[in-house]
């Protein structure tokens, strides 16, 4: 970790702020944080889906006598009998909402689509229940195979992005070139898996309801709900104050959670429902998988003249969410002529969603692996092959990125990986045990985009705050660098900062999602913080009494608690005595928040890294380890180091886990995922992950936003797939198109 | 899960009697049993509890150098046995590689015979699964089977046997001692587990009620210490089923093998004991060409099952890369990462 600061454009001395441990830390170590299945209100019932079995077609029956008969089973909840909704499920919900399964039908149109809700006065009685209601089907041929779906041309990618980036003549670029790289490539479904299922307690008081669930995006929920029940946004209250991992699964609204909230009105006593993992696999989102193909023209100074990426990606056959994968190759290489499109194929599953680098991370892992490809055909080094086609500016547009230090992230990150001297050819380094040692690397990029949001700050007359932002701490530490960005907006110590967030009825803190909730809501009280101080300069500075009286032209400045005369350090008084002879208790800053739009207009705002990793292979068994990963990020303004680090750590992890792990296994017969569960969906543990370092590169961004912060949550999975599939084709000269990589594919 | 009657026994009489009743089932820690009844592929009406009984929890030396483990011990318990671990270090290792250290510290040593297959299919209520519901066909077969049988399957059922523990048992000819209504009696390890055939519901050879009490090694398997190893291939580092693995076990005296010992898991629905493989190391050298001639006799009569051809390749090679570990030598301390590849990195052991 690198904690060296730029001497210039820095804020209080640096550009990276204090490595603070979490707020919330202690908390969760003890158990005390509660998550939403924590909650158990009085007269609270279980609700249990029972899912289909069958991924098409339709159900024919349910047995709801025998469930009723079972002790404990309250109210059984399905097509027949479940209770209107405002809104129709099969009507998508803006901004981002899906088309939901709620019971609307008998229709079933992937595996493990509720069915029908079970309601009953203990968790065993509701799921033993759901299991007797003996569905019986009417199947249709399951559609889940790159062969089986239905091809169509998207309107749209991802939540609403172009289908389709062009610019220059490919074909002529390809025509032209003096070599042509044409690969295909393969990325599975994956699931989020988030440590923390998806949960609800719902509670209702007469037309208002009380929701408690995990949720990434508060304000934007409340409304959703609120369409469906019929009732105003102000009627629903979200409390999240803890996520047990979100990975974008749990921003958007789901349809087992909506049952939940139905039966507890229906009922009229509190609900809790909570997925079991295999529950998991279908009505929450996936990442869709991807089969993509690149084309890449090289002149024979080992320059692209052309890039074409096309991503076929996975949808379901009711709702669109495309991967958009072949998105990752428009901002990243300098090429005079790109096309990256996507053709649409809707499969039996249930939709996809966001997760992990949408696109970034799938359409990162082909381009990588062929730059390496590329680079490997003009036999150049592949960090020098990168360099080559570095983008000075945003390819097509020639916009200026805001910032790029990614030239400083390749040189940091090769310095110290160590990546000088690295043989061109594979198979050419064994360590002393006779292992296959090969290195590869990957460039990593994610966009920064930014949330509208809103926050509060109040400045107490002890001098301390209370600063309010409905955000959603997911774990990444969300609770902690707000704080910071506050308290150095309000001239305090974080520690005289007390931070109110996720919770609804709080200041809308935008969405924590594609890595802007730092920026999103740290701008919001950012701002608000600022809003505070302005109007306690304004009661000082028209204060006769105070040192600072007529400083208003001069203007004052807030440190440590106090405001001082920027001309005059010995003029100062502290926030709690300028409150006091003003008789306030408090002053009340607001801020609405979003990005200047001539910024985003005239830049083209990316994070950007470079990943190196080293891998050991055995030369008989195949059996992979991946030894080192090293990766240097750039992303703007560093808030807390120490959770930075962290986030980016999480995301190489993820790298790893995607390269070597993830898949969701389907049998094609019947369109059922047949690994629903941890032990077998595999995801890395500690010892799959031995040697991580994070280089947090400085970089000051003017225009991003007016704290010149990135996003970092979601960068670290880019780039490190790529670099690890090309470690192991420099280990065992085998260049693997599939992921995850799998033992027979390397002993052939 | 169903509902079901909880049985607390004094002792393992009481235990038997009340097994004896249809539909019931005996619960240890439960680590299997209890996630199969959630997931309703398990739906016994009693359930007996043994882990109160007294007595079955204890790691007895014989006078003659065996070693009688009691069916409650736990799996970290014995394999953190120092006396155990130098005896039998192979089999130490093998219960190291196997689930997670939670899981390790609560499953126990008759529970670990006693778990059922990791087939999918089998796992699955909704596909048809004749060792879960005899008759009703296989799924696995022409489904998603890499991970599947490849020798000793039948058309009727193709799936393997998850233990580790049980591998390097039955090359070291560990016994089963069972209790039932019948009485006491007791059974070689490598008579324990079925193949499937035609009745793939039949996984044991355990009658009605019957109760594992211990599991016993005998005094001649103390012969292989100094040569014993697991290995074992898997898709992540640890808390992960085999994809293949081995036990090869050597005693070596003056340059020449005169005992071996060779099995082979994950490759069918039982331990695999490779004795024609075994017999080829008697009196050889332990060369390469010696253990790729015997690793060629283990994997002689393998075929696929399905999409899982290579693994009778990377078994072939497993069984030739434990048999090297063990001729090698037995590692003074148990390796950081047991049973795994990558045991051999220098400088770092499994307790720290």
């Amino acid at each position: 970790m690198s904690l060296d600061a730029p001497s210039t454009n820095a804020r209080y001395g640096s550009n990276a702020g204090q490595p603070l441990t979490r707020r919330d830390g202690v908390l969760k170590v003890t158990g005390r944080a509660t998550y939403a299945a924590d909650n158990h209100p009085d007269g609270m019932l279980y609700a249990v889906t029972a899912v289909s079995r069958i991924a098409r077609g339709r159900v024919t029956s349910l047995d709801v006598e025998a469930t009723k008969a079972h002790p404990g089973v309250v109210e059984v909840m399905t097509p027949a009998s479940r209770p209107p909704l405002a809104h129709d499920p099969d009507e998508k919900m803006p901004p981002f909402g899906f088309r939901i399964e709620v019971l609307q039908d008998s229709t079933v149109r992937y595996a493990n689509q509720p069915i029908a809700l079970v309601i009953a006065e203990t968790l065993e009685a509701a799921t033993e229940g759901a299991a007797l209601l003996n569905p019986q089907y009417d199947a249709d041929e399951p559609r889940t195979g790159i062969d089986d779906g239905l091809r169509f041309d998207p309107p749209a990618v991802g939540v609403g992005g172009p289908p389709k980036a062009a610019f220059g003549d490919v074909e002529a670029g390809l025509a032209k070139a003096a070599q042509v790289l044409e690969r295909d490539y393969v990325t599975p479904a994956q699931y989020h898996n988030a440590m923390e299922p998806h949960a609800v307690v719902a509670e209702w008081d007469g037309d208002h309801v009380m929701l408690d669930m995990p949720n990434q995006a508060l304000a934007m929920s409340c409304a959703s709900y609120a369409t469906y029940f019929g009732i105003p946004p102000e009627n629903v209250t979200i409390r999240s104050p803890f996520l047990g991992g979100g990975f974008g699964s749990k921003a958007i609204i789901n349809g087992p959670q909506i049952l939940a909230i139905l039966a507890a009105r229906a009922l009229k006593r509190p609900v809790k429902l909570v997925l079991s993992r295999a529950q998991m696999y279908g009505p929450v989102g996936h990442r869709g998988g991807t089969w993509q193909k690149l084309r890449i023209g090289l002149n024979n100074d080992g320059q692209l003249t052309a890039l074409h990426h096309k991503s076929i990606s996975a949808t379901s056959s009711f709702d669109d969410f495309l991967e958009p994968a072949a998105n990752a190759s428009t901002h990243l290489y300098a090429s005079p002529a790109l096309l990256s499109e996507h053709e649409g194929i809707r499969l039996d599953t249930g939709t996809p969603g966001p997760m992990r680098a949408p696109g970034e991370a799938s359409g990162s892992a082909a381009l990588e692996v062929a730059i390496d490809e590329a680079a490997d055909a003009c036999g150049m080094d592949p960090l020098d092959f990168r360099l080559h086609n570095y983008a000075e500016t945003e390819p097509g547009s020639g916009r200026p990125f805001s910032s790029k230090a990614l030239r400083e992230c390749y040189a940091e990150g090769a310095k110290r990986f160590g990546w000088a001297g690295r043989p061109l050819a594979s198979r050419q380094m064994r360590d002393k045990n006779g292992f296959l040692v090969g290195w590869g690397m990957g460039t990593a990029l994610f966009p920064c985009p930014h949330f509208p949001a809103e926050a509060r700050a109040t400045l107490r007359a002890d001098g301390t705050a209370l600063v309010e932002t409905a955000g959603a701490d997911m774990g990444q530490g969300a609770w902690t660098a707000l704080a910071q960005i506050a308290a150095e907006a309000l001239g305090l110590d974080p520690e005289q900062v007390e931070l109110h967030s996720g919770i609804s009825t709080l200041p809308d803190g935008g969405i924590a999602g594609g890595s802007g909730h730092t920026a999103s809501a740290g701008l919001a009280l950012n701002n608000a913080g600022k809003d505070a101080i302005a109007q306690l300069s304004e009661l000082a500075t028209n204060d006769p009494a105070s040192p600072l009286f007529g400083a208003g032209n001069i203007g004052v400045e807030a440190r440590a608690g106090r405001l001082y005369r920027r001309d005059d350090e010995t003029r100062s008084e502290s926030y709690a005595e300028i409150l006091a002879r003003a008789g306030r208790r408090e002053i009340v800053g607001t801020a609405k928040a979003s990005r200047d739009p001539a910024a985003a207009e005239a830049h083209a705002m990316f994070s950007h890294g470079a990943v190196f990793a080293e891998v050991k292979v055995d030369p008989d068994l195949g059996q992979i380890r991946v030894t080192r990963l090293v990766g240097a990020f750039a992303a703007g303004r560093i808030i807390n180091p120490r959770l930075v680090e962290s986030q980016y750590f999480g995301g190489m992890i993820w790298g790893v886990s995607f390269a070597l792990h993830e898949e969701a296994i389907i049998d094609h017969r019947t369109g059922r995922i047949m690994n629903a569960d941890l032990a077998e969906y595999h995801v890395p543990i500690n010892a799959d992950i031995p040697s991580l370092e994070a280089i947090l590169i400085p970089e000051n961004d003017p225009f991003v936003n007016a704290i010149g912060v990135k996003g970092v949550g979601e960068i670290g999975i880019t780039g490190t797939v790529g670099a690890i599939a090309n470690a192991i084709w420099h280990a065992t000269g085998v260049r693997v198109r599939k992921f995850p990589v799998r033992l027979e594919d390397i002993i052939g | 899960m169903n509902r079901f009657d909880f049985i607390a026994p004094h002792n393992i009489s009481e235990a038997v009697a009340a097994a004896a009743e249809p539909g019931s089932a005996y619960l240890a820690a439960g680590t299997n049993l209890l996630d199969l009844m959630k997931i309703g592929v398990s739906r016994p009406v009693r359930l007996i509890d043994i882990t109160r009984l007294p007595g079955l929890d204890r790691i007895e030396w014989q006078p003659d150098g065996g070693v009688r483990i009691g069916a409650m011990v736990r799996n970290s318990d014995l394999a953190y046995d120092p006396r155990f671990a130098r005896t039998f270090p192979a089999v130490a290792e093998a219960l190291l590689s196997g689930a997670s250290a939670q899981l390790r510290n609560a499953a126990t040593i008759g529970g670990n015979l006693m778990q059922r297959t990791r087939c999918a299919y089998f796992q699955d209520t909704a596909s048809a699964c004749n060792r879960r519901v005899p008759g009703s066909g296989c799924d696995a077969l022409h489904g998603e089977n890499r991970l599947h049988a490849v020798v000793g399957w039948s058309e009727h059922c193709i799936a393997t046997h998850p233990s580790d523990f049980c591998v390097p048992l039955a090359a070291l000819d560990a016994v089963v001692e069972l209790e039932g209504p019948q009485g006491k009696r007791e059974i070689p390890l490598e008579d324990f587990h079925r193949l499937p055939g035609e009745t793939p519901e039949q996984e044991t050879a355990l009658a009605p009620a019957e109760l594992i009490v211990a599991l016993r090694l005998p005094a001649e398997a103390a012969r292989f210490a100094a040569n014993a190893r697991y290995l074992k291939l898997r898709e992540r580092t640890s808390y992960a089923f085999a994809v293949v693995s081995a036990a090869a076990a050597l005693e070596i005296n003056d340059g020449v093998i005169s005992h071996a010992r060779l099995a082979l898991g994950a490759i069918a629905a039982k331990p695999w004991r490779a004795r024609e493989a075994e017999a080829s190391l008697a009196g050889a050298e332990p060369t390469l060409e010696a253990f790729t001639r015997a690793a060629g006799f283990a994997l002689a009569d393998a075929r696929p099952s399905g999409d899982n051809a290579f693994k009778i390749e990377l078994a072939r090679r497993i069984a030739v890369r434990a048999l090297i570990l063990a001729a090698e030598g037995t590692p003074e301390v148990m390796p950081a990462l047991p049973a795994s590849p990558f045991s051999t990195t220098p400088g770092a052991s499994h307790v720290a």
